[in-house]
């Protein structure tokens, strides 16, 4: 039996890989891709849990399946919302989208 | 009786739907509805005094009080509550009818007065107003209901006087009237606490047992509430605000500065008689003096002024002074033993308040036809307007005490009453009456007799005034003939009782001497076209005639106190230290919260990524604390 | 512990996953990144199928791999230009984001290192598809058919709201 802590470590180093790339990336779309890393380390930590410690029960496993419906709306809308972004400035630079501030 | 609600609640009824309905209203629909719901609820009133009466007096022979209507409204526990309801008496009846037909007769008047005013709507919600807080508070069962009602009445009065709101003097003058009449207003809530507190009730006529402990704040708590009624009624010092209120619209200052909301003070003594007589005789008598230095102080100003509505105003001070006077006069409750000055004073209230509607009414006309108020303007108007210049020269006559108009008998119950009380009030009172002729004919002659102004007249022709603004004038002219002739006593009496009106000759042949004195001296002075006594007497004794001009310095007195010393050496300093050190705290605060904003601004880059790195310290330091505790 | 197959296999798709992660965060070509979000989408489904979740693991392929992916392909193809690159990272900005993000990551690790967790037991075993269906149909206990229908609520409003952003005016 592989320990638990390995798939959680694997989890981890994924979602800080990908708060990495949601601090670094210029690109709207790249820190969207970001995202979805950190979405699906989690998605892993929800169905390890469940596999390892509460195995007679589905909490985690139905958690991580509707994550992954979520994260497919959220990244519709997302996706949706850039393009209008590019639409209104010919590029997707973040350096680009700072009216919000103030 | 229960009939009588209606008699508030339709003009209160009035008064929204004209003040909502504004403009949308024409204004003759407008008019035509103020003047019959005040038509109706004269027909109420009449009806209920005819029906109060014809019922006819008691086991005890007096006319029972009665409440058709009554509701709690706030209870404060225990004994004190504040009730709201109808008390029907003989002195609220008579009111009523005093009010009701100045009213309706003010209302058809002003449709040929305000015609094509604009505001006119405006004009007549605000007289519904006024004429709902009126019956209100003639009506009211209880002290606090009335003062409530009562200053319902200050307001709406302020909104009458103000009713030329673009002109500074009547703004000007409505603020005055109302500060002043606040500021009385002040001691008769401060009096009705007292009372209340110390009698446990807000009734007029409370237990004697619980009066018992009170006793030694009673004369305190009347004495304030007379303050509060002094303010109403123009007494010395507080007189200030009437004379300026004349800058309201004239038929306005017919029915309120005439004949019903300056005697609201005089009818709160009188609502109060029983507890004045039986626990604070001392503060009645004060009021007399009052009364009698205020009747004896505007009626020396009254024979200089130029102004007509200044003349008149000045008169209806004097003339409140005369029913205050008649009530402070009062030493018991039987009229036959010093009682006399109650029934005098509602007597002269009620023949008061129509000849001086209809003094002030035919002053309307008269400014009506010449555009303006001084008497320099007018002078032998007497061809061009008959009927104004007859229902004048009645009301003069009235006011003056010649037999047998109604004044006369009024006056001369209230000369019985002081001379009852002493000799020198007598005297004292008889001569005002005198004065009282000759500033009244002073007043008649200069309007419609003496020199003409020709050129204004030949500019502007006068003309008599329209029908709508005579019929009410030779309504009152009407009443003032014949309501002396009304047995008041059997109605009205301080204690209830029968009271034949006998007139004392000896009494009555001196007023009407000293009052034909005056008239004779008036004529002789005034009704030449030549004025050469007159104007000699003004040179001669030209610091007199100025003083009494400028109404004794009085309002300067008043201005040099509120200004020089309240506001300048306490206002000041106050303001100052809440500008400075109260506000300037305040805004210290915000500059340094506004500094500080702008020092951290910068971190709000508006960057989503630097947002991220501050999230992610931040997290992890949560973590940290944590993990360390 | 002895070197078992699973563990083999978890070791290669534990590196696989990493590495992939990695070039997907630091590639300068986007579609290149999206490639590599595609092979980390692949390898989590392979440690679902692991886990023997496979009905997860057939649904992180279907929706994420299949689905997902392709519409970044498409929005990537909408809003890049030919040769359109990232731009070079400033040394500040990328020590600053590193450090922040290894610091956090070291952090984590400790803490969940440190951790003892309840009784870990892994029995191998499908889980019946029948199960999952009547789980998620059910309104009862352990029954997800509200949470079933809230999602399918928000796909709707997402598909009316995503028209509604993007359409042209």
């Amino acid at each position: 039996m592989i320990p638990m802590e390995y798939y959680l470590v694997v989890s981890t180093v994924m979602m800080f890989i990908g708060i990495y790339g949601f601090l670094t990336r210029r690109n709207l779309l790249a820190m969207l891709i970001s995202v979805e890393l950190i979405l699906n380390s989690v998605d892993i930590n929800f169905a390890v849990f469940n596999r390892f410690l509460f195995p007679e029960q589905l909490e985690g496993f139905f958690f991580a399946l509707f994550a992954i419906g979520i994260s497919a709306a959220e990244t519709a809308v997302a996706i949706a919302i850039i393009i209008n972004i590019y639409r209104n400035m010919r590029n997707i630079q973040v350096k680009n989208l700072d009216k919000m501030k103030w | 009786m229960e009939y009588t609600i209606l008699i508030l609640l339709l003009p209160c009824l009035s008064f929204l739907l004209i003040g909502l309905l504004g403009t949308k209203l024409r204004p003759v629909a407008a008019g035509t509805l103020g003047t019959t719901v005040t038509g109706i609820t004269a027909v109420l009133s009449y009806w209920t005094a005819f029906s109060y009466f014809g019922a006819g007096r008691n086991a005890d022979g007096i006319y029972p009080a009665q409440i058709p209507w009554n509701t709690e409204w706030l209870p404060f526990g225990g004994s004190l509550h504040i009730d709201l309801g109808i008390l029907l008496d003989p002195i609220s009846v008579m009111m009523l009818v005093v009010i009701t037909t100045v009213s309706f007769m003010v209302h058809i008047y002003s449709f040929g007065y305000m015609k094509g005013e604009t505001g006119f709507q405006r004009y007549y919600s605000f007289l519904s107003l006024f004429t709902m807080s009126m019956l209100g508070l003639v009506v009211a069962t209880n002290i606090f209901q009335m003062y409530i009602f009562w200053e319902l009445v200050g307001v709406s009065s302020y909104l009458l006087i103000g009713f030329y709101y673009t002109r500074k003097e009547a703004v000007a003058a409505s603020k005055k009237a109302f500060i002043v009449t606040r500021f009385a207003d002040l001691g008769f809530l401060i009096g009705i606490l007292i009372y209340g507190f110390y009698t446990g009730s807000f009734s007029f006529t409370p237990d004697s047992e619980v009066i018992g402990t009170a006793k030694v704040f009673l004369p305190l708590a009347l004495g304030l509430m007379f303050i509060g009624g002094a303010g109403k009624s123009a007494m010395f010092p507080l007189h200030i605000w009437l004379p300026d209120a004349m800058e309201g619209p004239t038929p306005v200052s017919a029915l309120i500065h005439a004949a019903t909301m300056v005697v609201a003070g005089v009818y709160l003594v009188a609502r109060m008689f029983p507890l004045f007589i039986g626990y604070a005789p001392d503060v009645l008598h004060i009021t007399a003096y009052v009364g009698a230095f205020t009747a004896l102080y505007a009626a020396t100003v009254a024979c200089v002024q130029s102004d007509i509505k200044r003349v008149l105003a000045f008169s209806t001070i004097s003339q409140i002074g005369f029913m205050i006077v008649a009530l402070g006069v009062c030493t018991s409750a039987d009229p036959h033993e010093g009682g006399l000055g109650y029934m005098a004073s509602m007597f002269h209230l009620f023949t008061h308040a129509m000849f001086k509607a209809l003094l002030f009414l035919g002053a309307g006309c008269i400014i009506h036809a010449v555009h303006s108020n001084e008497m320099s303007a007018m002078g032998g108007l007497r061809k061009y307007m008959p009927v104004t210049h007859v229902t004048f020269l009645i009301a003069c006559l009235a006011i003056a005490g010649i037999w047998p108009l109604s004044g006369f008998f009024s006056k001369d119950e209230i000369l019985a009453a002081c001379f009852g009380f002493s000799p020198v009030m007598g005297w004292v009172m008889t001569f005002i009456a005198g004065l009282t002729a000759f500033y009244m004919f002073r007043l008649y002659y200069n309007i419609f007799w003496g020199r003409e102004n020709r050129e204004l007249h030949a500019e502007h022709k006068p003309h008599e005034a329209p029908l709508t603004m005579t019929v009410p004038l030779m309504f009152l002219a009407a009443v003032t003939l014949v309501a002396g002739w009304i047995p008041f006593g059997e109605f009205i009496s301080s204690d209830g009782q029968a009271y034949h009106i006998h007139i004392d000759w000896k009494i009555a042949g001196t007023s009407l001497c000293v009052a034909a004195a005056g008239i004779a001296l008036a004529t002789w002075m005034y009704m030449r076209e030549d004025r050469t006594v007159a104007n000699g007497l003004a040179t001669r004794f030209s610091g007199l005639h100025k003083a009494a001009y400028h109404r004794f310095y009085i309002d300067e007195i008043y201005q040099f106190v509120t200004h020089r010393i309240i506001f300048a050496c306490i206002s000041a300093p106050v303001a100052w230290f809440d500008r400075h050190v109260v506000d300037g705290f305040m805004n210290m605060l915000a500059w340094i919260s506004n500094k500080v904003s702008w020092a951290i601004k910068g971190m709000q880059s508006g960057y989503v990524q630097k947002y991220g790195i501050w999230f992610l310290g931040g997290a992890m330091g949560l973590v940290i604390v944590l993990l360390l505790i | 512990m002895n070197i078992t197959l699973d563990l083999i296999v978890f070791a290669i798709l534990a590196i696989f996953i990493v590495a992939s992660a990695v070039l997907a965060v630091t590639t300068k070509r986007i579609l290149r990144a999206a490639t590599y979000l595609l092979f980390v989408l692949i390898g989590t489904a392979g440690i679902y199928f692991q886990l023997n979740y496979s009905f997860l693991g057939a649904v992180q392929l279907l929706v994420y791999a299949g689905g997902i992916t392709v519409l970044y392909v498409f929005s990537i193809l909408l809003t890049s230009s030919e040769g359109d690159q990232a731009e070079k990272l400033k040394r500040g900005k990328f020590i600053a984001g590193l450090a922040a993000t290894l610091a956090a990551l070291g952090i984590c690790l400790f803490v969940m290192l440190k951790h003892k967790f309840m009784n870990q037991i892994f029995e191998h075993g499908e889980l019946p598809v029948k199960e999952i269906g009547f789980s998620l149909m059910s309104a009862g206990k352990y029954g997800y058919v509200l949470p079933f229908e809230v999602i399918s609520v928000l796909l709707l409003a997402c598909i009316i709201g995503g028209i509604l952003i993007a359409r042209k005016r």
